[in-house]
């Protein structure tokens, strides 16, 4: 069940050639790889390549058609080891994650491919998660393109360029026998456009075809002596073949200006930012013509040397517009300046912030910079920001952060009120987190965790604690970082040292920060792979003695396992599965379904939480252990009381966690939980109108005594 | 734009860039999910362009992916907050950019879990937004939404409509919500009424001063007290007090609010001979409020009683959105310990449990576990009522002796500070709101207000309000206390 459908979208992907394609970025790649005559395609869930791999889920019919393999990977090492199918045969192939992260974990499996090389194209589609709204550390692709040698395309950000890129790649890979990344960063993937489709194309091998006929070639396995001879093939043969191709097929693009004297380099998926903002600063117009000459790199790497120095020759200066550090391309363009005795000045980083994402602030005052150092005067260094630097300075810092947060009714939301009063019952603990949305337990208000070193780590990153202490490690793991590597990396490994620590494995059924993706102990059945493998059962498989499975809702539970958890010692590791599915595609499955059932007369019973408003007295203590969406504020009705009140909104999905905190922290009476009952039976009608005649009685009762002694 | 999570941001996005293609526009957009895609705001970006322009040069324009502060025509804002982010972003600007929001909040974590109240003032954003723009267009867009059975995107495209900031007609915008084939009715609701809310186009009225209700008595007992205020008290507190006298009278009865009326009456004449008449008589309308919810504190009994109300239940349906014949179960949720019931007990009786840790071991596993009463059974219902009966025995209760005890010390200690310094009576006053709540909150506020009123005391007599200020501020700073003991610390430190 995965968050967004793309159902209707995937049949843009039958377009026939000729007819205009219209969407978002990620549907425009999928239909330039089927173009293309994959063969195979795989990978791994992230954003902002996340819905690529749903729009391959989803489009498991067509690609059956075409008779395309697409595999959903157990991590991105697995996916790129699944492009060892295009070592011997020439078999298009596409693998995808976000990088940099996807790119480390992938990277055993590309030096390998990139060394031996590649005989059908393969292409690495990296989701750059950078800037704005990333999630990860910022760090460059371009340092893997380099250290392994593979090719490195950044495209111009509109769609028609992107699907050319995807072609061109292919093309590129098997002109060059290298694997090629392509670098989609966050706004591209997203971006809505048109282009004019080609159709599909069956690869031109079929997978079955190649596993029947298998060939082998030992130059082609790393391994000593061809693991030599791939160092000096890659220099020798491969990359002047890359730099043949890019240059005869004008990968790169050169757009001429009136200011010959001046010019500007700049990495594809920059150039339209730059060109608006150009064109604000009016050196260029709305179509991209600039009066300095651009040269686009929508290869990255490698660069082309001699289209580089013929660019530069005869210019006073060059502006590079790199983005991310280190400053490679910066570097390298410099040697060949120098090399070529060019003495054109090129000015990067100097007029840039080394390090951060270029926004059109950003580039403006990089471009203006430039300007007045090598034409004072051209450009009116007058900056918009001044316009609104002081609405800017009045409300700076003083809206409150949004952080992102656990969805309303969220499972995990009770593991971490659990933790949180376990806590308060035996002290702090150190607590390793990890990747996913339980990381979102680091914020307010539960501020639990001390480090995270990556997907599926958490366990592993408490490995160092393994010494005798009544305040064991706690290790929290989600059930996508156990299934990516987590079971090896961290159960294995502390059944192996003899840990006696504690790993919570938050299993909510599917890959949900990523988006709600199936997983190996997903609960719902699945046509197309093989679902509902327990994860007590895999912990148990490598030698776990200690193993529970709680739901996670039952805080009373969860503490008293936790609780024995920590206290119990000379168990060896133990894993605690806290269980209950993620509340985001929960709600989705069930809501049209109970909404439906609603509609056609079913009785139907709903629950609702509620705060009574008389009764809170504005403490606040149960938000601070939830942070739920629909627990909320409001003025305090009460005009002799002053902090707002407690609240709970109709988004409420009733999960139950406000009656269990009250319940386990001992908070305040005001909490009540509502059972509507929609359509109700002629026996609930009738229980109803009895109770309701006594209670009213009573109540009456009361009201008047009340107004008799007003 | 800037959408919080469910507000439909993706979609009205979309309905933006096909009524653009629809109506001879090009149109890009693009947004920043990423880890925001949770709970946290979406920015959305588009750019139009027209097209017979750019098939008469016959190229296509550069769309960029990022918004250029100085350069942004429209910016959309689906919550208060959210729109000042749009200004701190740089996004708005004077005589360029229009600026649609909706006035509502959605507030943050932060802001919930202030132990008091952390809510951001968003006056100041109105007001900077008013300024900083070519256009301010704000009004409560969610009540719309929710008026039409609507997301409030469709009551934001209406709002766009009305404001002309695009070259598109009404019913080109109503054209494409009908295009899009979903929820279609609810939708154009919306629409209309945001489009009809934009239109009116009244300026963002000032938020009003707090200004305190004005209570009616209901029977002669009320209009005696009322009485009894109009004829003893200084004019400008005797809102509040009739408030707090109500109070008491509903919570115990006549003599008991008689009991706080004369306690108001003590500390005004108190006041009086302090030269409260200079300052509105701040302290007897403090000591009123908090007077008035210490004297009508929240023991088993009153909870009981406030939750068999007939009141309360219509609160709650209404609250739900039922309609008036649909059942609804209501169980509540209580976790009593031992001390709450000792609290209840006969004064005698009380005293000795929480006395003897024996008795406590002895009853100590009745009280482990939270327990459910449903307020719409027969059974659970009438053992709430019954709790209730025993309002009139409360002057017997455990609680209710050390209750007024601690208030006699604590109107004490005010009465003696007003003669020297005005300002520390009225910090007294005022940090007495700590002690509220049940349970640990109780405990909490109890503990933290006596290690005040003892750090505090052990000061030299310059500038203990300041000291009582800011012990009160740490006091609620944090749960844990932190803030607090460094507050103390520093304190003892300085000394």
């Amino acid at each position: 069940m995965v968050e967004r459908s793309f159902r209707r979208e995937v049949e843009k992907l039958r377009l026939r050639a000729g007819e205009e394609f219209a969407g978002e970025g990620i549907l425009a790649i999928t239909k330039a790889l089927l173009q293309s005559g994959v063969a195979y395609v795989g990978g791994y869930q992230g954003s902002p390549i996340s819905h690529l791999m749903d729009v391959l889920s989803d489009a498991q019919d067509i690609l059956a058609e075409l008779g395309v393999h697409f595999e959903s990977s157990a991590n991105e090492a697995a996916a790129a080891a699944m492009a060892a199918a295009s070592v011997n045969y020439p078999l298009r192939g596409a693998v995808t994650f976000k990088s940099t992260v996807g790119t480390n974990v992938a990277s055993d499996a590309l030096a390998n491919l990139a060394s031996g090389g590649v005989t059908g194209g393969v292409v690495v589609i990296v989701g750059e998660d950078y800037g704005e709204g990333s999630s990860i550390m910022q760090e460059r692709t371009h340092a893997f393109a380099m250290k392994s040698q593979m090719w490195l395309l950044d495209p111009r950000p509109n769609v028609p360029s992107i699907v050319a890129a995807v072609e061109r790649a292919f093309e590129l890979s098997e002109a060059s026998n290298t694997p090629v990344f392509l670098q989609m960063r966050v706004r591209s993937c997203h971006v809505h456009g048109h282009f004019v489709a080609k159709d599909n194309r069956p690869p031109e091998m079929s997978l079955k075809e190649a596993m029947e006929n298998p060939r082998r070639d030992l130059n082609r396995i790393v391994l000593p002596p061809a693991s030599f001879l791939h160092e000096h093939e890659k220099v020798n043969q491969r990359w002047p073949a890359a730099v043949e191709f890019i240059k005869a097929h004008a990968l790169n693009e050169r757009f001429e200006g009136e200011r010959d004297d001046l010019g500007i380099i700049v990495q594809g998926g920059l150039y339209n930012s730059l060109l608006r903002t150009m064109e604000r600063l009016n050196l260029a117009d709305a179509f991209g013509a600039a009066q300095i000459p651009i040269y686009v790199m929508n290869v990255a790497y490698p660069l082309i040397d001699d289209e580089v120095v013929s660019f530069c020759r005869g210019k006073r200066a060059v502006l590079l517009v790199e983005e991310g550090q280190p400053n490679y391309i910066e570097q390298a363009i410099n040697s060949v300046l120098r090399n070529s005795d060019c003495a054109t000045r090129l000015e990067g980083k100097g007029v840039f912030p080394m390090a951060g994402e270029y926004t059109s602030q950003v580039l403006r005052s990089g471009v203006v910079a430039f300007m007045q150092r090598h034409d004072p005067g051209y450009v009116a260094p007058d900056n918009p920001m001044r316009l609104v630097a002081k609405f800017v300075e009045r409300i700076d810092g003083y809206v409150p952060p949004r952080p992102p947060g656990l969805c309303t009714g969220c499972p995990e939301r009770p593991v971490f009120a659990s933790l949180k009063l376990l806590q308060q019952e035996l002290g702090e603990f150190h607590v390793s987190a990890d990747i996913g949305c339980h990381l979102f337990s680091i914020l307010p208000p539960f501020d639990i965790g001390n480090t995270t070193m990556g997907y599926g780590l958490g366990a592993a990153g408490a490995s160092a604690f393994n010494t005798d202490s009544d305040r064991p490690a706690i290790a929290i793991m989600g059930d996508g970082g156990f299934w990516h590597n987590g079971l090896t990396s961290g159960i294995g490994n502390a059944v192996y040292n003899k840990s006696d620590g504690l790993t919570i494995v938050v299993d909510n059924n599917y890959s949900a920060a990523t988006g709600g993706q199936d997983l190996l102990s997903s609960k719902t059945a699945s046509t197309s792979r093989s679902t509902q493998h327990p994860i007590e059962k895999a912990a148990q498989g490598v030698g776990v003695k200690w193993t529970r499975t709680v739901r996670t809702y039952d805080i009373g539970e969860m503490r008293k396992a936790l609780k024995e958890a920590v206290t119990k010692k000379g168990t060896g590791p133990k894993v605690l599965v806290a269980q209950s599915e993620c509340m985001l595609n929960r709600q989705r499955r069930e809501k049209p379904q109970v909404s439906a059932a609603i509609a056609g007369g079913e009785r139907i019973v709903e629950e609702r939480f509620g705060v009574d408003e008389d009764t809170c007295t504005g403490d606040h203590a149960c938000i601070r252990l939830s942070g739920c969406p629909s627990l909320t504020v409001k003025p305090n009705p009460d005009p002799l009381k002053r902090q707002p009140i407690s609240f709970v909104d109709n988004s409420c999905v009733g999960c139950g966690n406000c009656g269990e905190v009250a319940h386990e922290a001992v908070l305040c009476p005001s909490f009540y939980k509502a059972e509507i009952v929609f359509n109700p039976s002629r026996v609930d009608r009738l229980l109803w109108r009895l109770r309701q005649g006594f209670i009213g009685w009573l109540q009456g009762r009361a009201d008047r005594r009340r107004l008799e002694t007003a | 734009m800037l959408a919080l999570g469910g507000q439909g941001g993706g979609v009205l996005t979309k309905w933006l860039v096909d009524t653009a293609e629809a109506n001879g526009y090009l149109a890009q957009s693009t947004y920043i999910a990423g880890v925001a895609q949770r709970t946290g705001a979406t920015v959305y970006c588009i750019e139009m362009f027209p097209a017979d322009v750019a098939a008469s040069i016959g190229k296509q324009p550069v769309f960029t992916p990022y918004p250029i502060p100085g350069d942004v025509d429209l910016v959309i804002a689906g919550e208060m907050a959210e729109t000042g982010r749009a200004i701190e972003k740089g996004f708005v600007t004077p005589n360029v950019t229009t600026l649609i929001a909706s006035s509502h909040r959605v507030y943050s974590v932060a802001e919930k879990s202030a132990m008091g109240d952390g809510i951001l003032d968003q006056s100041i954003v109105a007001e900077v937004a008013a300024s900083a723009s070519k256009r301010f267009v704000c009004f409560d867009m969610q009540a719309a939404a929710d008026e039409a059975g609507s997301v409030i995107s469709s009551v934001l495209l209406g709002a766009i409509a009305a404001t002309g900031a695009l070259p598109f007609d009404r019913g080109a915008f109503e054209a494409t919500i009908r295009g899009s084939g979903r929820a279609v009715e609810a939708n154009l609701r919306g629409f209309a009424l945001g489009f009809e809310g934009a239109s009116r186009d009244t300026p963002l009225a000032a938020a009003p001063a707090e200004e305190l209700p004005v209570a009616t008595p209901e029977g002669v007992n009320g209009e005696a007290l009322a009485a009894r205020i109009a004829a003893e008290l200084p004019k400008s507190v005797q809102a509040i007090a009739l408030l707090g006298a109500l109070r008491a009278l509903d919570y115990q009865d006549a003599s008991y609010a008689d009991s706080y009326l004369d306690r108001v009456r003590d500390i005004a004449s108190v006041d009086a001979d302090a030269g409260g008449e200079h300052r509105a008589f701040a302290l007897t309308a403090e000591v009123a409020r908090q007077l008035a919810l210490q004297m009508c504190y929240e023991d088993t009994i009153r909870v009981a009683d406030l939750k068999t109300r007939g009141d309360r239940m219509r609160r709650v349906r209404e609250q739900l959105a039922v309609h008036e014949d649909q059942p609804v179960r209501v169980v509540e949720y209580f976790h009593p310990r031992l001390e709450e019931v000792c609290d209840t007990l006969p004064a005698a009786l009380g005293g000795f449990v929480s006395r003897s840790s024996g008795v406590q071991k002895l009853l100590a596993p009745f009280f482990r576990k939270g327990r459910t009463v449903a307020t719409t059974s027969i059974g659970g219902f009438l053992l709430l009522y019954l709790l209730a009966k025993l309002q009139r025995f409360r002057r017997g209760t455990f609680r209710f002796g050390r209750q007024q005890a601690f208030i006699r010390e604590w109107l004490d200690r005010i009465a003696a500070a007003a003669h020297e310094d005005y300002d520390y009576a009225l910090s007294i006053a005022h940090c007495i709101e700590i002690v509220k709540g049940y349970g640990d909150t109780y405990a909490r506020g109890l503990s933290r207000y006596r290690s005040m009123i003892d750090a505090v005391g052990r000061e030299a007599t310059s500038d203990r309000a300041q000291v009582v200020r800011r012990l009160h501020r740490a006091a609620l700073a944090d749960e844990q206390g932190r803030a607090f003991s460094d507050a103390l610390l520093e304190l003892e430190a300085a000394r």
